[in-house]
């Protein structure tokens, strides 16, 4: 198939952007979307041309590093599928395709479709992890762990950290990336003892990052690759409420 | 040069804790004097940057990709092995080092596998207590699935993500000391050259990706945890910016480079559907738990393979190894199938593939428990192929997936270059000539966690802090040369992208020095490799400049040193003039086409020397012994 690609170019951060019309010829139905933009970018090259830049590395959905709104949507809109699982069945011939990047405030933008997205490290830094020492904590069956609970807490790691929900939210909120990893700790006995301080210095580190907070659009579900569920905002909330309650 | 591993003599029961006991130690308020550099962030320098900072060390980590999250043991999914005996069948330490020695086929050190098996338990307590969520029976207990090449059930797992969560518990963990500020972390950066000093490893020089400044990082130790080399063979299972280039280079300054032909051809792959492919997807072991390995009895059976009745199918697993079935490891797994495919009864296109069929499991536990226990497999593999698995079988072949070979290192984890540790698949220790299924997991765990902390101490008490600094002239001559090495790259403005070479560099790799590979085979990679090489140095075209972010740039650079390493790797497996686990050299086999070992001329480590490009590297050899298993034939039947 053929198709019209309308891409979001930007040399560098303080660069002007723009997008840009390129067409994909005969394009494989088996192709990656990720594959299809390589080729692209093989033609460009031989062009001597600069190749559109973009993240990518596991290309099997779990390394969260691909990142690119695809007609509006992050991640191209296939349900619980990254860019790089996105394959070009879901496309038809002839389609116009507008290809940007993350857009958030708190995703600055380093060139074509890469982001910066560092503000989603400084959340997990402030406390998303249980302060245990290598070496010196018990054994693995010491403290049983209810299947519920379990689940419920792989549930919520499942997350990538890719941040399309941060893209997909009108607010640029990093809600429902923090609420993962806050519900997932707070599901566990180990993560019990940091609760409430977590809770505390995630959330003040996501508004410090520059994120928004959360008003329900329920856009961030939508476009997350892993599927999390919303249901990890609410149990956020009741995290932070009975944490200022201490 | 006879090479000396440096492990501790005596009995190997308790060879680690008196090993331990010897090492010398750095005092808690002397640590924060020494500065440690970690490359890379997976599961082996992501755990060793997270516990030197909490001893109190210095540490500066490093990694290629936007965050220390994203490290290709992120892609691992069955699980991790530990002998902790949870279902009572049979597990033991002893055990788990007896079948990663003979998994290995031999191959590998007594000594660090025994201490491997020894630190497993730890490893669960210590990622339980990081939160990482492992599967629990009803009870509240962990749970296990089984693994190829053992016969009990010792794999730990997180539902098909084992390699994600135990990566996000060492992420956290590493956060941690990111906020404590013991870690300092570079992310979006590429070690392109090791700085040695009066022939201690002082320092890196490193390209930061976004502004592309060239620079060097000075330390006290330089720790590379940068995983395997498998790229080279272009299409594999590790991620797009997996390379060889950090080990690369530090084999170029000094660092010896150990069995390089041992790679591992990961059994269930989904097939190539095309020319157009950048990477392939494994499917996880784990799956060999509940599916049946079966090709058609017939040649050429084109028909649906749920059109097949059951008596022309040819469960060839469990028709050759009756007492391990469809858990046979990996590499033996790998070949039966490509033995099916070379034998016309391959299906799908092309004929390379065979069929991974769940229907007798699904039967029997009902597709609600197979959906539990392997959905996000089953939902990636639909994704991919377009097909649904609970309704026909998966196909498989096998794909380039891990090295058990890498830089040489002692029992302390030490390359011959002091100072320079190296950790997890970079490192060539434990697996031997294959690895075990779950045991990559467990070996970056344990290097990370349980090992270099101790032995790094050793290194450190004998030198003084910060006796490098930035200004000496070999960290200036390493930024020279990393800056004309690119500018040479910059500047040949030639007719080939760089993927052109890559490609045309793995199809050699693949044919030649693959899953089957002969004296003539080998000594046409070799013919082939340096010819290509010279073509890469004349006709490839890199677009950009070299001070911005430059894609190109980057490949370039990884795609120059496979050119280079193929050779070694081609040479390495010519002159082992034998067949050992993934190595399989088709001269060298039973009459029943299992591999052959002659352990009478080749039980050795092979290391390399690096002379100079186009110049013969030197073979270093360190004996192996076996004083706690008997070399045996590796039999799985």
């Amino acid at each position: 198939m053929n198709l019209t690609l309308h891409v979001w170019r930007q040399s560098g951060p303080k660069a002007p952007g723009k997008l840009e019309q390129y067409e994909a010829k005969n394009v494989s139905p088996d192709q990656s979307f990720l594959e299809m933009l390589d080729e692209v970018n093989e033609h460009l090259i031989k062009e001597g041309k600069d190749p559109i830049a973009f993240d990518h590395d596991c290309r099997e959905g779990i390394c969260g590093m691909c990142s690119q709104v695809i007609n509006g949507v992050p991640h191209g809109g296939r349900e619980r599928t990254t860019v790089c699982q996105l394959h070009m069945r879901s496309f038809n011939d002839g389609d116009t395709i507008y290809i940007e990047p993350w857009r958030a405030l708190a995703f600055p933008i380093q060139k074509d479709l890469i982001v910066d997205r560092n503000g989603l490290e400084k959340i997990i830094q402030a406390g998303g992890y249980t302060s245990c020492h290598t070496g010196g904590v018990a054994d693995g069956n010491a403290i049983l762990v209810p299947k519920i609970a379990a689940d419920y807490a792989m549930d919520a790691a499942e997350c990538i950290g890719c941040g399309a929900c941060v893209a997909a939210c009108p607010n640029g909120s990093a809600m429902l990336y923090t609420s993962a990893k806050v519900a997932q700790l707070a599901a566990l006995p180990q993560g019990q003892a940091e609760a409430a301080e977590r809770v505390c210095a995630m959330t003040e580190a996501m508004q410090e990052a520059g994120f928004g907070n959360c008003s329900n659009h329920y856009e961030c579900q939508a476009a997350c690759p892993k599927g999390i569920n919303v249901k990890f905002i609410a149990k956020l909330n009741r995290e932070y409420q009975k944490a200022l309650l201490k | 040069m006879i090479l000396d591993g440096k492990c501790p003599k005596g009995p190997i029961q308790t060879s680690w804790d008196r090993h331990r006991f010897d090492l010398k130690l750095v005092n808690p308020a002397n640590k924060r004097k020494y500065k440690v550099l970690v490359v890379g962030t997976g599961l082996a320098g992501g755990a060793a940057a997270a516990s030197l900072g909490e001893l109190g060390y210095n540490v500066e980590a490093f990694c290629y990709q936007d965050s220390a999250r994203r490290a290709h043991s992120i892609a691992a999914q069955g699980g991790i092995n530990a002998a902790k005996n949870y279902p009572n069948d049979g597990d033991s330490i002893y055990r788990l080092f007896y079948d990663t020695i003979k998994g290995g086929d031999f191959r590998a050190r007594e000594a660090d596998v025994w201490r491997l098996a020894q630190v497993s338990n730890n490893i669960i307590d210590q990622c339980v207590a990081q939160g990482v969520p492992f599967a629990r029976d009803y009870a509240g207990y962990l749970d296990n699935r089984s693994f190829g090449g053992a016969q009990v059930s010792r794999t730990f797992y997180a539902r098909g993500q084992t390699g994600q969560q135990l990566l996000l518990g060492a992420y956290s963990a590493l956060s941690r000391q990111v906020k404590a500020g013991t870690v300092k972390l570079f992310a979006r950066t590429e070690m392109l050259d090791l700085v040695v000093v009066d022939g201690e490893a002082k320092g890196i020089t490193v390209r930061d990706l976004i502004t592309g400044e060239i620079r060097t990082h000075v330390g006290d130790a330089v720790v590379l945890a940068t995983g395997g080399y498998v790229n080279v063979f272009y299409l594999s299972t590790n991620a797009m910016g997996c390379s060889v280039t950090a080990n690369w280079r530090a084999h170029k300054k000094g660092a010896f480079f150990a069995n390089p032909c041992y790679t591992q051809i990961h059994p269930t792959c989904i097939p190539q559907s095309g020319d157009h492919q950048s990477k392939l997807t494994l499917m996880s072991e784990s799956l060999r738990n509940d599916g049946r390995c079966w090709a058609p009895k017939k040649k050429g059976d084109n028909r649906h393979p749920n059109d097949i009745p059951e008596e022309e199918r040819d469960y060839y697993l469990e028709r050759k190894y009756p007492s391990f079935g469809n858990l046979a490891p990996r590499d033996i797994a790998s070949r039966a199938a490509k033995e099916q495919c070379d034998d016309g009864r391959g299906v799908g296109p092309g004929g390379r593939g065979v069929n991974l069929d769940f229907s007798a499991a699904i039967k029997r536990v009902g597709e609600h428990t197979i959906r539990e226990r392997y959905g996000n497999l089953f939902e990636m593999y639909e994704k991919i192929t377009d097909e649904n698995a609970y309704k026909q079988p998966m196909r498989m072949y096998p794909a380039p997936h891990y090295s058990m070979g890498g830089l040489w290192v002692d029992y302390n984890c030490e390359s011959n270059v002091p100072g320079l540790f190296v950790l997890g698949e970079a490192n060539f220790s434990v697996h031997g000539a294959n690895r075990l299924g779950a045991s990559a997991l467990m070996q970056g765990l344990a290097d990370g966690y349980f090992v270099i902390p101790y032995t790094i101490a050793n290194y450190l008490a004998k030198t003084k802090p910060g006796a490098v600094t930035a200004d000496h002239a070999e960290c200036k001559k390493s930024v020279e040369d990393v800056k004309a090495y690119n500018n040479r790259l910059m500047n040949i403005n030639g007719k080939k992208t760089v993927s052109e070479f890559h490609r045309e560099l793995g199809k050699i790799m693949w044919e030649n020095v693959g899953m089957a590979r002969s004296e003539e085979t080998l000594k046409d990679a070799i013919k082939r490799i340096p010819v290509l090489r010279e073509e890469f140095w004349n006709n490839v075209k890199v677009t950009g400049k070299g001070e911005e972010l430059n894609q190109q740039l980057e490949n370039a650079g990884r795609v120059a040193d496979f050119l280079e390493f193929g050779e070694l790797m081609a040479k390495d497996a010519l002159h082992r003039n034998e067949s050992c686990g993934g190595h399989f050299r088709v001269e060298h086999q039973m009459p029943d086409g299992e591999a052959k070992r002659d352990d009478e001329n080749y039980c050795y480590v092979g290391a390399w020397e690096f002379k100079g490009v186009d110049k013969e590297p030197e073979l270093h050899k360190e004996p192996l012994t076996f004083e706690n298993v008997h070399l045996a034939v590796r039999s799985y039947k």
